[in-house]
């Protein structure tokens, strides 16, 4: 599995008066089992770079590969690329519809031509993974509530089975710690199922925190891409386009500058939090 | 391809139609909206496109963007000129079976779809130069008269004024549910027409759903900002004539008189 952009542009309303190049020139490649955070200001196109991945949107200039194959070959599947592609939009569980949690669920499989037994399995199945007890299972969808409702939308696109998960801001709105099971059971994907994830997130903690690598965009562009604890270096940089480094990074940044010796990679609360004990513990061996 | 719905869609430019007082292009439009069916000759319809066209020349909307507006519409335009090009009776250039073009056909073809188009025309240059706040508070004024009649007239304009407001909001949300759904493999293309509609079931649970839920929160911040109705409320900017409205006025006036003069206004 790899997915690979070349020279992608996307234009908005192309040939109207309100036209917008969410996307120029984009190269980019995502290589299996990958856990990719995505971060930029608003409106810098992350989520149009998400919706070009399954093909939901066409660029308008550039070839998008999936697996070395371009998906805008007339004889490359789409729907099959859908499935493979998992998409999971902004507010999923605004896409509810169905009468029983598990209908919707078995939704996005039953469209892939899964049979009906396959449909069930991997719908139980999905429904277990995000943590969606069974006594819920025959509730209608919107009698849940916030969370419930986003991990069950979450569980009808693990249920299709795919490859690559690519997640639109997985955590908005969500308390501390739905935040923290849906970042656990993304990671658990990762690790179990070998899946591929990509997801574009505000907070610079959680990209931090989670991903292996982070992909930075502004004005459509790809301004960084490494990383985290390379990328968030650039902390002027990363100023200067409207974004941060995550909280833990400026503590250990500006006791660094005060003349403390703490290394300059900590990004996360651990790193940092090991780095002062360290220092801490340093000190008072050398006083004593 | 649910973005090329064009109702109530304003185009934001700065010239003399826009700086008009909603109530004239809404009393304008009107008056030439009749005027179009007070004759049937060469002289009325070029008097009726010379005003057309100077007020679209005005507006700085661009002749492709007003064109468009006659898309939805095109098959209605074109099933009414093919009918009377073939059911017109008079002098026959051909015949075949039933149906036989006669120039009386032909004259009517042009006249009955340029009247049709004229009218389409005249109402989006209305929309296109003035917001749907400006055109339901042009309304509601204009309409006031009617409060004597019992008829909840300031209601009735906000009810107006928040459809209108939602059509764009409702047009994105739909995109981006049929969007989400297609990520899931939802087909909506393919098909015949039951199972094409049975495919959007997906699509307007959740359209239906938000519709509901924006409605009772707007509905709630409403009355957050202790809004009670019409009664004792004032405007932000009150509706006032000014110089360029009276000349509006005239010169839909100048219109009427030229057509009145060109024209023997039909018995019919
Ligand atoms: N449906 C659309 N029609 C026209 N322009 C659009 C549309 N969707 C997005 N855009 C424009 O494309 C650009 C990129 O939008 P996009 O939604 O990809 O940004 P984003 O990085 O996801 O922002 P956010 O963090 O706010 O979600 C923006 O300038 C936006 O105005
Ligand atoms: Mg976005």
């Amino acid at each position: 599995m790899s997915i690979r952009l070349e020279n992608v542009f996307y234009i908005y309303g192309k040939g109207t008066k309100e036209e917008t190049c969410a996307l120029k020139k984009i190269n980019l490649t995502i290589e299996k089992n990958e856990f990719v955070g995505i971060i930029g200001h608003t409106g810098s196109g992350k989520s149009t770079l998400l919706r070009l991945l399954n093909g939901l949107e066409r660029a308008t200039e550039g070839s998008v590969y999936y697996n070395g194959k371009n998906i805008y070959d007339k004889d490359f599947s789409m729907k099959t690329l859908r499935g493979k592609v998992g998409l999971v939009f902004q507010y999923p569980e605004h896409q509810l519809f169905e009468e029983t949690v598990i209908k919707d669920v078995q939704f996005g499989p039953a469209n892939m031509g899964m049979t009906p037994l396959e449909t069930e399995l991997f719908a139980f199945q999905a429904l277990k993974d995000v943590g969606i007890g069974e006594e819920l299972i025959d509730v209608s969808p919107f009698l849940l509530s916030g969370g419930q409702k986003r991990r069950v939308a979450l569980a009808g696109v693990l249920a299709m089975k795919p490859e690559v998960l690519a997640l639109d801001e997985p955590v908005a709105g969500l308390d501390p710690e739905g935040k923290e099971n849906i970042f656990a059971l993304l990671k658990r994907l990762q690790k179990e199922r070998d899946l591929t994830i990509l997801f574009v997130s505000h907070s610079m903690e959680d990209i931090a925190e989670y991903a292996d690598r982070v992909i930075v965009m502004n004005q459509g562009e790809i301004v960084l891409d490494g990383e985290p604890h390379k990328v968030f270096r650039y902390q002027k940089e990363l100023g200067q386009i409207g974004l941060d480094v995550p909280v833990s990074a400026k503590i250990a940044n500006s006791l660094r500058e005060k003349g403390f010796a703490i290394p300059g990679d900590c990004i996360t609360v651990d790193e940092t939090a090991d780095a002062v004990i360290r220092w801490y513990q340093d000190r008072k061996r050398g006083a004593v | 391809m649910i973005r090329d719905i064009t109702i109530g869609q304003y185009y934001a430019a700065d010239s003399p139609i826009h700086r008009l007082d909603a109530r004239v292009k809404i009393v304008v439009t009107l008056v030439y909206m009749v005027s179009l069916f007070t004759f049937q000759d060469f002289a009325g319809y070029a008097a009726a496109i010379l005003f057309f066209g100077i007020v679209l020349a005005l507006s700085k909307v661009p002749f492709s963007y007003i064109m468009r507006g006659l898309k939805p519409v095109l098959f209605i335009l074109l099933l009414t000129g093919m009918l009377n090009l073939f059911w017109t009776p008079g002098k026959e250039i051909f015949a075949w079976g039933v149906v036989a073009v006669t120039w009386e056909g032909i004259r009517k073809m042009i006249y009955i779809t340029l009247r049709l188009a004229l009218l389409i025309l005249g109402a989006s240059i209305m929309t296109f130069t003035t917001t749907p706040n400006q055109l339901t508070a042009g309304l509601e004024r204009l309409l006031r008269p009617l409060k004597i009649f019992r008829v909840p007239v300031h209601e009735v304009a906000m009810m107006m004024s928040i459809a209108l407001r939602f059509i764009p909001i409702l047009v994105e949300e739909t995109d981006r549910i049929m969007k989400a759904q297609a990520a899931r493999g939802a087909d909506f293309e393919s098909g015949n027409a039951f199972q094409r509609m049975k495919s959007m079931l997906p699509v307007l649970v959740p359209l239906f759903v938000s519709a509901i839920r924006r409605a009772g929160e707007l509905a709630l911040a409403m009355d957050s900002r202790c809004y009670h109705g019409g009664e004792g409320r004032t405007k932000m900017y009150p509706l006032r004539y000014r110089g360029r409205d009276i000349f509006g006025y005239l010169c839909c006036l100048v219109y009427i008189a030229a057509l009145a003069v060109t024209v023997r206004i039909s018995p019919f």
